[in-house]
Protein backbone atom coordinates (compact mmCIF):
# COMPACT_ATOMS: atom_id res chain seq x y z
CA UNK A 1 0.00 0.00 0.00
CA UNK A 2 1.14 3.41 -0.79
CA UNK A 3 0.93 5.47 1.84
CA UNK A 4 1.76 8.72 -0.41
CA UNK A 5 -1.16 9.01 -2.09
CA UNK A 6 -4.12 10.84 -0.62
CA UNK A 7 -6.65 8.16 -2.12
CA UNK A 8 -4.88 4.87 -0.34
CA UNK A 9 -5.10 6.83 3.36
CA UNK A 10 -9.50 6.85 2.68
CA UNK A 11 -11.42 4.71 5.12
CA UNK A 12 -12.93 1.53 3.89
CA UNK A 13 -16.46 3.11 2.57
CA UNK A 14 -14.36 5.35 0.13
CA UNK A 15 -13.25 2.22 -1.42
CA UNK A 16 -16.72 1.13 -1.71
CA UNK A 17 -18.02 5.00 -3.04
CA UNK A 18 -15.42 5.23 -5.81
CA UNK A 19 -16.25 1.44 -6.66
CA UNK A 20 -19.64 2.00 -7.71
CA UNK A 21 -18.25 4.95 -9.58
CA UNK A 22 -15.95 2.62 -11.21
CA UNK A 23 -18.96 0.37 -12.05
CA UNK A 24 -20.52 2.73 -14.08
CA UNK A 25 -17.73 3.72 -16.42
CA UNK A 26 -18.17 2.97 -20.22
CA UNK A 27 -22.22 4.09 -20.45
CA UNK A 28 -24.72 6.61 -20.07
CA UNK A 29 -26.73 8.25 -17.50
CA UNK A 30 -29.89 9.47 -18.62
CA UNK A 31 -31.91 12.64 -16.85
CA UNK A 32 -35.57 10.97 -16.34
CA UNK A 33 -38.31 13.01 -15.19
CA UNK A 34 -40.94 9.86 -14.85
CA UNK A 35 -41.11 5.80 -14.55
CA UNK A 36 -42.15 5.73 -18.21
CA UNK A 37 -38.94 7.85 -19.16
CA UNK A 38 -37.03 5.42 -16.87
CA UNK A 39 -37.94 2.44 -18.55
CA UNK A 40 -37.28 3.70 -21.71
CA UNK A 41 -33.70 4.51 -20.28
CA UNK A 42 -33.27 0.87 -19.00
CA UNK A 43 -34.96 -0.69 -22.09
CA UNK A 44 -32.39 1.53 -24.39
CA UNK A 45 -29.00 0.34 -22.08
CA UNK A 46 -28.81 3.36 -19.66
CA UNK A 47 -26.42 1.89 -16.88
CA UNK A 48 -28.33 4.39 -14.39
CA UNK A 49 -31.06 7.16 -14.70
CA UNK A 50 -30.56 10.84 -12.55
CA UNK A 51 -33.90 10.90 -11.69
CA UNK A 52 -35.28 14.87 -11.93
CA UNK A 53 -38.79 16.73 -11.93
CA UNK A 54 -37.37 18.78 -14.91
CA UNK A 55 -34.62 18.07 -17.26
CA UNK A 56 -32.49 21.26 -17.35
CA UNK A 57 -33.93 22.45 -20.47
CA UNK A 58 -37.12 23.08 -18.47
CA UNK A 59 -35.42 24.61 -15.86
CA UNK A 60 -34.02 26.92 -18.15
CA UNK A 61 -37.30 27.87 -19.73
CA UNK A 62 -39.24 27.89 -16.81
CA UNK A 63 -37.47 29.92 -15.06
CA UNK A 64 -37.86 30.13 -11.17
CA UNK A 65 -35.91 28.15 -8.29
CA UNK A 66 -35.21 24.76 -9.16
CA UNK A 67 -34.60 22.10 -6.05
CA UNK A 68 -34.26 18.49 -5.01
CA UNK A 69 -37.18 16.68 -6.71
CA UNK A 70 -40.23 15.24 -5.04
CA UNK A 71 -38.91 11.98 -3.01
CA UNK A 72 -42.50 10.18 -3.87
CA UNK A 73 -40.95 10.44 -7.54
CA UNK A 74 -37.69 9.65 -6.78
CA UNK A 75 -38.94 5.91 -5.24
CA UNK A 76 -41.08 5.37 -8.11
CA UNK A 77 -38.09 5.81 -10.35
CA UNK A 78 -36.34 3.19 -7.81
CA UNK A 79 -39.10 0.51 -7.82
CA UNK A 80 -39.61 0.67 -11.41
CA UNK A 81 -35.87 0.09 -12.40
CA UNK A 82 -33.00 -2.26 -11.51
CA UNK A 83 -30.56 -0.20 -12.56
CA UNK A 84 -28.39 2.51 -10.04
CA UNK A 85 -30.64 5.77 -9.58
CA UNK A 86 -29.53 8.78 -9.07
CA UNK A 87 -30.77 12.09 -7.70
CA UNK A 88 -29.87 15.70 -7.30
CA UNK A 89 -29.81 18.01 -4.43
CA UNK A 90 -28.71 21.49 -4.35
CA UNK A 91 -25.20 23.40 -3.81
CA UNK A 92 -24.61 23.18 -0.20
CA UNK A 93 -27.75 21.69 0.79
CA UNK A 94 -26.65 19.13 3.04
CA UNK A 95 -30.23 18.53 4.10
CA UNK A 96 -31.80 17.83 0.71
CA UNK A 97 -28.36 14.90 0.58
CA UNK A 98 -29.43 13.75 3.82
CA UNK A 99 -33.02 12.83 2.62
CA UNK A 100 -31.60 11.86 -0.98
CA UNK A 101 -29.17 9.17 1.15
CA UNK A 102 -32.31 8.56 3.59
CA UNK A 103 -34.10 7.31 0.21
CA UNK A 104 -31.87 5.29 -0.68
CA UNK A 105 -30.55 6.70 -3.88
CA UNK A 106 -27.37 5.31 -4.79
CA UNK A 107 -25.35 8.77 -5.88
CA UNK A 108 -26.04 12.06 -5.03
CA UNK A 109 -25.30 14.73 -7.96
CA UNK A 110 -24.51 18.04 -5.86
CA UNK A 111 -25.58 19.67 -8.93
CA UNK A 112 -24.97 23.55 -10.63
CA UNK A 113 -28.23 22.66 -12.59
CA UNK A 114 -30.23 23.81 -9.75
CA UNK A 115 -30.65 26.48 -7.60
CA UNK A 116 -27.70 26.88 -5.37
CA UNK A 117 -28.38 26.92 -1.64
CA UNK A 118 -25.52 28.36 -0.35
CA UNK A 119 -22.97 30.88 -2.39
CA UNK A 120 -19.99 30.70 -0.68
CA UNK A 121 -19.68 26.45 0.46
CA UNK A 122 -20.55 23.15 -1.18
CA UNK A 123 -21.78 19.72 1.20
CA UNK A 124 -19.03 18.26 3.10
CA UNK A 125 -19.56 14.98 1.41
CA UNK A 126 -17.17 13.14 3.33
CA UNK A 127 -19.72 12.99 5.94
CA UNK A 128 -22.10 10.79 4.00
CA UNK A 129 -22.36 6.70 3.36
CA UNK A 130 -23.72 7.56 -0.13
CA UNK A 131 -21.66 8.63 -3.08
CA UNK A 132 -21.33 12.12 -4.49
CA UNK A 133 -20.67 12.97 -8.09
CA UNK A 134 -19.88 16.57 -8.95
CA UNK A 135 -19.45 18.91 -11.80
CA UNK A 136 -16.10 20.63 -12.90
CA UNK A 137 -14.77 23.13 -15.48
CA UNK A 138 -11.29 22.94 -14.76
CA UNK A 139 -8.57 20.49 -12.46
CA UNK A 140 -8.76 23.22 -9.57
CA UNK A 141 -12.61 22.48 -9.16
CA UNK A 142 -12.43 19.29 -9.73
CA UNK A 143 -10.02 18.43 -7.05
CA UNK A 144 -11.76 20.79 -4.68
CA UNK A 145 -15.17 18.70 -5.09
CA UNK A 146 -12.61 15.54 -4.45
CA UNK A 147 -10.94 16.91 -1.55
CA UNK A 148 -14.67 17.43 -0.17
CA UNK A 149 -15.49 13.77 -0.80
CA UNK A 150 -16.97 13.36 -4.05
CA UNK A 151 -16.35 10.19 -5.57
CA UNK A 152 -17.15 10.63 -9.19
CA UNK A 153 -16.23 14.05 -11.14
CA UNK A 154 -18.09 15.00 -14.63
CA UNK A 155 -16.90 17.92 -16.28
CA UNK A 156 -19.99 20.31 -16.69
CA UNK A 157 -20.48 21.94 -19.72
CA UNK A 158 -23.24 24.03 -20.00
CA UNK A 159 -27.12 21.85 -19.40
CA UNK A 160 -29.93 22.40 -20.60
CA UNK A 161 -28.45 24.06 -24.26
CA UNK A 162 -27.88 20.91 -26.44
CA UNK A 163 -24.75 22.31 -27.68
CA UNK A 164 -21.22 20.54 -26.67
CA UNK A 165 -18.86 23.54 -27.02
CA UNK A 166 -18.58 24.22 -23.28
CA UNK A 167 -18.23 20.11 -22.60
CA UNK A 168 -15.46 19.87 -24.60
CA UNK A 169 -13.75 23.05 -23.23
CA UNK A 170 -14.24 21.74 -19.76
CA UNK A 171 -12.90 18.40 -20.64
CA UNK A 172 -9.79 19.82 -22.30
CA UNK A 173 -9.05 21.70 -19.74
CA UNK A 174 -9.20 19.43 -17.08
CA UNK A 175 -6.88 17.02 -18.74
CA UNK A 176 -4.57 19.93 -20.02
CA UNK A 177 -4.38 20.78 -15.75
CA UNK A 178 -3.66 16.66 -15.62
CA UNK A 179 -0.67 17.24 -18.46
CA UNK A 180 0.65 20.18 -16.69
CA UNK A 181 0.96 18.74 -13.13
CA UNK A 182 2.61 15.82 -14.61
CA UNK A 183 5.63 17.94 -15.98
CA UNK A 184 5.73 20.31 -12.82
CA UNK A 185 8.94 19.56 -10.56
CA UNK A 186 8.10 18.75 -7.09
CA UNK A 187 8.94 22.01 -5.68
CA UNK A 188 6.50 23.83 -7.71
CA UNK A 189 3.65 22.02 -6.82
CA UNK A 190 2.68 23.76 -3.33
CA UNK A 191 2.31 27.31 -5.57
CA UNK A 192 0.66 25.20 -8.66
CA UNK A 193 -1.94 24.04 -5.89
CA UNK A 194 -2.17 27.44 -4.74
CA UNK A 195 -2.86 29.10 -8.16
CA UNK A 196 -5.44 26.22 -8.88
CA UNK A 197 -7.43 26.51 -5.43
CA UNK A 198 -6.27 22.52 -5.12
CA UNK A 199 -5.74 20.56 -1.96
CA UNK A 200 -1.79 20.21 -2.11
CA UNK A 201 -1.99 16.50 -1.28
CA UNK A 202 -4.52 15.54 -4.30
CA UNK A 203 -1.85 17.98 -6.56
CA UNK A 204 0.49 15.64 -5.64
CA UNK A 205 -1.30 12.75 -6.37
CA UNK A 206 -2.37 13.96 -9.54
CA UNK A 207 1.40 14.86 -10.81
CA UNK A 208 2.75 11.22 -9.40
CA UNK A 209 -0.53 9.13 -10.64
CA UNK A 210 -1.44 11.37 -13.85
CA UNK A 211 -5.23 11.02 -13.78
CA UNK A 212 -7.31 11.96 -11.37
CA UNK A 213 -8.23 9.92 -8.35
CA UNK A 214 -11.67 8.91 -9.02
CA UNK A 215 -13.54 8.81 -12.76
CA UNK A 216 -14.27 11.73 -14.89
CA UNK A 217 -17.07 11.51 -16.80
CA UNK A 218 -18.73 14.48 -19.10
CA UNK A 219 -21.75 15.92 -18.78
CA UNK A 220 -23.94 19.30 -20.50
CA UNK A 221 -24.89 19.22 -23.47
CA UNK A 222 -25.00 16.07 -25.27
CA UNK A 223 -27.52 15.92 -28.20
CA UNK A 224 -25.97 13.45 -30.99
CA UNK A 225 -24.66 9.92 -30.91
CA UNK A 226 -21.73 11.65 -32.61
CA UNK A 227 -21.64 14.27 -29.52
CA UNK A 228 -21.30 11.35 -27.02
CA UNK A 229 -18.58 9.74 -28.60
CA UNK A 230 -16.65 13.08 -29.53
CA UNK A 231 -17.03 13.35 -25.22
CA UNK A 232 -14.88 9.87 -25.19
CA UNK A 233 -12.66 10.08 -27.69
CA UNK A 234 -11.47 13.31 -26.18
CA UNK A 235 -11.02 11.16 -22.62
CA UNK A 236 -14.58 11.23 -20.63
CA UNK A 237 -14.80 7.91 -19.27
CA UNK A 238 -19.12 7.79 -19.15
CA UNK A 239 -21.33 10.07 -20.94
CA UNK A 240 -24.37 12.18 -18.80
CA UNK A 241 -27.30 13.05 -21.11
CA UNK A 242 -30.47 15.47 -19.80
CA UNK A 243 -32.59 16.98 -22.15
CA UNK A 244 -30.89 15.25 -24.95
CA UNK A 245 -32.96 12.12 -24.98
CA UNK A 246 -36.40 13.12 -24.24
CA UNK A 247 -35.98 16.47 -25.79
CA UNK A 248 -35.44 14.84 -28.99
CA UNK A 249 -38.56 13.76 -31.48
CA UNK A 250 -37.89 10.46 -31.16
CA UNK A 251 -36.56 9.28 -27.53
CA UNK A 252 -36.13 5.51 -27.90
CA UNK A 253 -34.53 5.53 -30.94
CA UNK A 254 -32.25 8.71 -30.05
CA UNK A 255 -31.37 6.93 -26.28
CA UNK A 256 -30.22 3.62 -27.84
CA UNK A 257 -28.11 5.09 -30.59
CA UNK A 258 -26.56 7.24 -27.66
CA UNK A 259 -26.00 3.80 -25.40
CA UNK A 260 -24.55 2.28 -29.29
CA UNK A 261 -22.55 5.57 -29.73
CA UNK A 262 -20.90 5.07 -26.30
CA UNK A 263 -20.12 1.58 -26.61
CA UNK A 264 -18.82 1.76 -29.50
CA UNK A 265 -17.12 5.38 -29.70
CA UNK A 266 -13.84 4.25 -31.82
CA UNK A 267 -15.79 3.12 -34.29
CA UNK A 268 -17.02 5.56 -37.52
CA UNK A 269 -18.46 3.50 -39.38
CA UNK A 270 -20.59 1.76 -37.11
CA UNK A 271 -21.03 5.63 -35.73
CA UNK A 272 -22.78 6.14 -39.55
CA UNK A 273 -25.40 3.10 -38.96
CA UNK A 274 -26.20 4.51 -35.67
CA UNK A 275 -26.43 7.71 -36.32
CA UNK A 276 -29.03 7.58 -39.00
CA UNK A 277 -32.74 8.80 -39.24
CA UNK A 278 -33.44 9.79 -35.55
CA UNK A 279 -35.90 12.48 -36.47
CA UNK A 280 -34.66 15.66 -34.71
CA UNK A 281 -32.51 16.24 -31.99
CA UNK A 282 -33.18 18.66 -29.35
CA UNK A 283 -33.43 22.72 -30.80
CA UNK A 284 -31.43 24.02 -28.50
CA UNK A 285 -29.36 27.18 -27.36
CA UNK A 286 -26.03 28.18 -28.63
CA UNK A 287 -24.33 29.05 -26.05
CA UNK A 288 -22.70 32.09 -27.02
CA UNK A 289 -26.03 33.25 -27.07
CA UNK A 290 -26.18 33.26 -23.66
CA UNK A 291 -25.17 35.97 -21.06
CA UNK A 292 -22.43 35.07 -17.93
CA UNK A 293 -25.42 34.90 -15.83
CA UNK A 294 -27.68 32.36 -17.68
CA UNK A 295 -24.58 29.85 -17.56
CA UNK A 296 -24.91 27.12 -15.33
CA UNK A 297 -21.36 26.21 -14.89
CA UNK A 298 -20.50 29.17 -13.22
CA UNK A 299 -22.00 27.92 -10.15
CA UNK A 300 -19.72 26.06 -7.96
CA UNK A 301 -16.98 27.71 -5.78
CA UNK B 1 1.46 -14.37 -22.73
CA UNK B 2 -2.08 -15.40 -22.55
CA UNK B 3 -4.57 -13.43 -24.44
CA UNK B 4 -7.39 -12.70 -22.09
CA UNK B 5 -10.66 -11.04 -23.32
CA UNK B 6 -12.51 -8.26 -21.52
CA UNK B 7 -16.27 -7.34 -22.64
CA UNK B 8 -15.16 -3.97 -22.94
CA UNK B 9 -19.11 -2.13 -23.08
CA UNK B 10 -19.06 -0.87 -20.14
CA UNK B 11 -17.89 -1.21 -16.51
CA UNK B 12 -14.78 -1.58 -14.60
CA UNK B 13 -12.89 -2.85 -17.41
CA UNK B 14 -9.74 -0.69 -16.98
CA UNK B 15 -9.02 -2.57 -13.64
CA UNK B 16 -9.27 -6.04 -15.16
CA UNK B 17 -6.82 -4.74 -17.64
CA UNK B 18 -4.66 -3.72 -15.30
CA UNK B 19 -4.92 -6.92 -12.88
CA UNK B 20 -3.77 -9.26 -16.04
CA UNK B 21 -0.74 -7.02 -16.78
CA UNK B 22 0.42 -6.94 -13.62
CA UNK B 23 0.28 -10.61 -13.40
CA UNK B 24 1.78 -10.73 -16.88
CA UNK B 25 -1.39 -11.67 -19.36
CA UNK B 26 -1.98 -9.78 -22.17
CA UNK B 27 -5.58 -8.27 -22.04
CA UNK B 28 -7.74 -7.55 -25.18
CA UNK B 29 -10.60 -5.37 -24.99
CA UNK B 30 -13.97 -7.30 -27.29
CA UNK B 31 -16.42 -5.54 -28.28
CA UNK B 32 -17.60 -8.07 -31.46
CA UNK B 33 -16.82 -11.80 -32.31
CA UNK B 34 -14.12 -11.04 -34.45
CA UNK B 35 -12.15 -9.91 -31.08
CA UNK B 36 -13.42 -12.53 -29.64
CA UNK B 37 -11.89 -15.50 -31.98
CA UNK B 38 -8.24 -13.95 -31.10
CA UNK B 39 -8.68 -14.37 -27.36
CA UNK B 40 -7.41 -17.63 -25.30
CA UNK B 41 -10.09 -16.87 -22.22
CA UNK B 42 -12.74 -14.13 -20.91
CA UNK B 43 -13.57 -11.87 -18.24
CA UNK B 44 -17.19 -10.35 -17.97
CA UNK B 45 -16.34 -7.18 -16.28
CA UNK B 46 -18.41 -5.33 -13.42
CA UNK B 47 -21.26 -2.85 -14.32
CA UNK B 48 -24.49 -2.71 -15.29
CA UNK B 49 -25.31 -6.64 -16.38
CA UNK B 50 -28.00 -5.59 -17.77
CA UNK B 51 -26.56 -2.85 -20.05
CA UNK B 52 -23.69 -5.56 -20.50
CA UNK B 53 -25.97 -8.34 -21.54
CA UNK B 54 -28.09 -6.02 -24.12
CA UNK B 55 -25.16 -4.68 -25.99
CA UNK B 56 -23.57 -8.17 -26.06
CA UNK B 57 -26.99 -9.39 -27.55
CA UNK B 58 -26.78 -6.71 -30.33
CA UNK B 59 -23.03 -7.83 -31.23
CA UNK B 60 -23.99 -11.34 -31.75
CA UNK B 61 -21.61 -12.07 -28.58
CA UNK B 62 -24.14 -13.74 -25.73
CA UNK B 63 -24.58 -16.48 -28.39
CA UNK B 64 -20.67 -16.20 -29.25
CA UNK B 65 -19.42 -16.36 -26.08
CA UNK B 66 -21.61 -19.55 -25.21
CA UNK B 67 -20.11 -20.90 -27.78
CA UNK B 68 -16.47 -21.15 -27.25
CA UNK B 69 -17.61 -21.40 -23.41
CA UNK B 70 -19.16 -25.09 -24.72
CA UNK B 71 -16.35 -25.71 -26.25
CA UNK B 72 -13.77 -25.50 -23.10
CA UNK B 73 -12.86 -21.66 -23.17
CA UNK B 74 -12.53 -20.35 -19.31
CA UNK B 75 -14.83 -17.45 -18.91
CA UNK B 76 -14.65 -15.55 -15.19
CA UNK B 77 -17.31 -13.31 -14.18
CA UNK B 78 -17.25 -10.37 -11.35
CA UNK B 79 -20.36 -9.18 -10.15
CA UNK B 80 -22.26 -8.46 -13.31
CA UNK B 81 -20.38 -10.96 -14.87
CA UNK B 82 -21.51 -13.30 -12.22
CA UNK B 83 -25.40 -13.08 -13.56
CA UNK B 84 -24.08 -13.01 -16.93
CA UNK B 85 -22.86 -16.40 -16.62
CA UNK B 86 -25.91 -17.53 -14.10
CA UNK B 87 -28.10 -20.22 -15.80
CA UNK B 88 -31.15 -18.62 -13.02
CA UNK B 89 -31.63 -15.05 -12.52
CA UNK B 90 -34.01 -14.22 -9.42
CA UNK B 91 -37.30 -12.22 -10.97
CA UNK B 92 -35.65 -11.34 -13.96
CA UNK B 93 -35.39 -12.70 -18.10
CA UNK B 94 -32.98 -10.52 -18.95
CA UNK B 95 -30.45 -11.16 -21.81
CA UNK B 96 -27.23 -13.25 -20.65
CA UNK B 97 -24.51 -16.02 -21.47
CA UNK B 98 -25.52 -18.45 -18.79
CA UNK B 99 -24.45 -21.74 -18.23
CA UNK B 100 -23.15 -21.33 -14.86
CA UNK B 101 -25.44 -23.33 -12.76
CA UNK B 102 -26.07 -20.89 -10.01
CA UNK B 103 -29.62 -19.25 -9.11
CA UNK B 104 -28.61 -15.44 -8.09
CA UNK B 105 -30.37 -12.84 -6.68
CA UNK B 106 -29.46 -9.05 -8.22
CA UNK B 107 -28.62 -6.32 -5.50
CA UNK B 108 -29.46 -9.38 -3.47
CA UNK B 109 -26.84 -7.46 -1.18
CA UNK B 110 -28.74 -4.11 -1.28
CA UNK B 111 -28.29 -0.64 -2.59
CA UNK B 112 -25.38 1.35 -2.95
CA UNK B 113 -25.67 2.18 1.04
CA UNK B 114 -25.46 -1.55 1.37
CA UNK B 115 -22.45 -1.64 -0.36
CA UNK B 116 -19.39 -3.18 1.85
CA UNK B 117 -15.72 -4.45 2.07
CA UNK B 118 -14.28 -7.55 3.60
CA UNK B 119 -11.32 -9.43 4.49
CA UNK B 120 -12.19 -12.96 2.85
CA UNK B 121 -10.71 -16.34 3.48
CA UNK B 122 -10.24 -17.89 0.84
CA UNK B 123 -8.26 -20.95 1.88
CA UNK B 124 -7.68 -22.93 -1.62
CA UNK B 125 -6.38 -19.39 -3.01
CA UNK B 126 -4.22 -17.63 -0.59
CA UNK B 127 -2.71 -18.00 3.11
CA UNK B 128 -4.03 -15.18 4.05
CA UNK B 129 -7.59 -13.60 4.09
CA UNK B 130 -8.16 -11.32 0.08
CA UNK B 131 -9.47 -7.90 0.34
CA UNK B 132 -12.45 -8.25 -1.36
CA UNK B 133 -15.11 -5.00 -2.28
CA UNK B 134 -19.10 -5.91 -2.98
CA UNK B 135 -20.83 -3.30 -4.69
CA UNK B 136 -24.51 -3.57 -5.12
CA UNK B 137 -23.69 -6.98 -5.23
CA UNK B 138 -25.71 -9.86 -6.78
CA UNK B 139 -26.61 -12.27 -3.68
CA UNK B 140 -25.98 -16.26 -4.74
CA UNK B 141 -29.39 -18.55 -3.79
CA UNK B 142 -28.80 -21.63 -4.78
CA UNK B 143 -25.54 -23.79 -6.13
CA UNK B 144 -26.29 -26.71 -8.88
CA UNK B 145 -24.64 -29.70 -9.61
CA UNK B 146 -21.19 -29.81 -10.17
CA UNK B 147 -20.51 -26.12 -8.54
CA UNK B 148 -18.29 -25.57 -5.83
CA UNK B 149 -17.71 -22.89 -3.05
CA UNK B 150 -14.19 -21.83 -3.21
CA UNK B 151 -15.36 -18.38 -0.40
CA UNK B 152 -18.35 -18.17 1.10
CA UNK B 153 -19.02 -14.72 3.29
CA UNK B 154 -21.68 -15.31 6.15
CA UNK B 155 -21.94 -18.62 4.79
CA UNK B 156 -23.23 -17.72 1.06
CA UNK B 157 -21.26 -18.18 -1.98
CA UNK B 158 -19.58 -15.73 -3.13
CA UNK B 159 -16.59 -17.37 -5.35
CA UNK B 160 -17.62 -20.20 -7.08
CA UNK B 161 -16.29 -22.52 -9.72
CA UNK B 162 -17.53 -24.94 -12.35
CA UNK B 163 -15.36 -26.94 -14.59
CA UNK B 164 -13.28 -24.02 -16.26
CA UNK B 165 -15.96 -21.45 -15.68
CA UNK B 166 -15.15 -18.89 -12.44
CA UNK B 167 -17.62 -16.39 -10.85
CA UNK B 168 -17.65 -13.71 -8.04
CA UNK B 169 -19.84 -11.75 -6.28
CA UNK B 170 -17.04 -8.90 -5.47
CA UNK B 171 -14.50 -7.38 -7.43
CA UNK B 172 -10.96 -8.76 -6.93
CA UNK B 173 -10.34 -6.08 -9.38
CA UNK B 174 -10.42 -2.97 -7.26
CA UNK B 175 -8.39 -4.31 -4.98
CA UNK B 176 -4.40 -5.23 -4.62
CA UNK B 177 -5.21 -9.49 -4.59
CA UNK B 178 -4.65 -10.82 -7.44
CA UNK B 179 -5.08 -14.49 -6.19
CA UNK B 180 -8.31 -14.43 -8.08
CA UNK B 181 -7.13 -13.96 -11.45
CA UNK B 182 -4.13 -15.99 -11.32
CA UNK B 183 -6.60 -18.93 -10.16
CA UNK B 184 -8.62 -18.36 -13.22
CA UNK B 185 -5.34 -18.07 -15.52
CA UNK B 186 -5.12 -21.37 -14.22
CA UNK B 187 -8.03 -23.13 -15.03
Amino acid sequence: MNETLWSERQKSTWKTKLGLAEMLKGGVIMDVTNVEQAQIAAEAGAQAVMALERVPADIRAQGGVARMSDPGMIAAIQKAVSIPVMAKCRIGHFVEAQILEALGVDFVDESEVLTPADNSFHVDKHKFRVPFVCGCRDLGEALRRIGEGAALIRTKGEAGTGDIVEAVQHLRSVRDGIRRLTNLPGEELMSEAKSIGAPYDLVVEVSLTGRLPVPNFSAGGVATPADAALMMQLGAEAVFVGSGVFKSSDPVKRARAIVDAVAHYQDPERLVQLSHNLGDPMSGIATEQLENEQKLAGRGW
Amino acid sequence: MQRVGIVAFQGDVDKHGAMLTAIGAEPVEVRTQRELTIVDRLIIPGGESTTIGMLMEREGLLAAVRHRLNEGMPVFGTCAGMILLADKIIESSQPRVGGLRITVERNGYGRQLESFETALPVPELAAAPISAVFIRAPIVRALGAGVRALARFEDVAVLVRQDHLLAASFHPELTRSTEVHRYFLSL
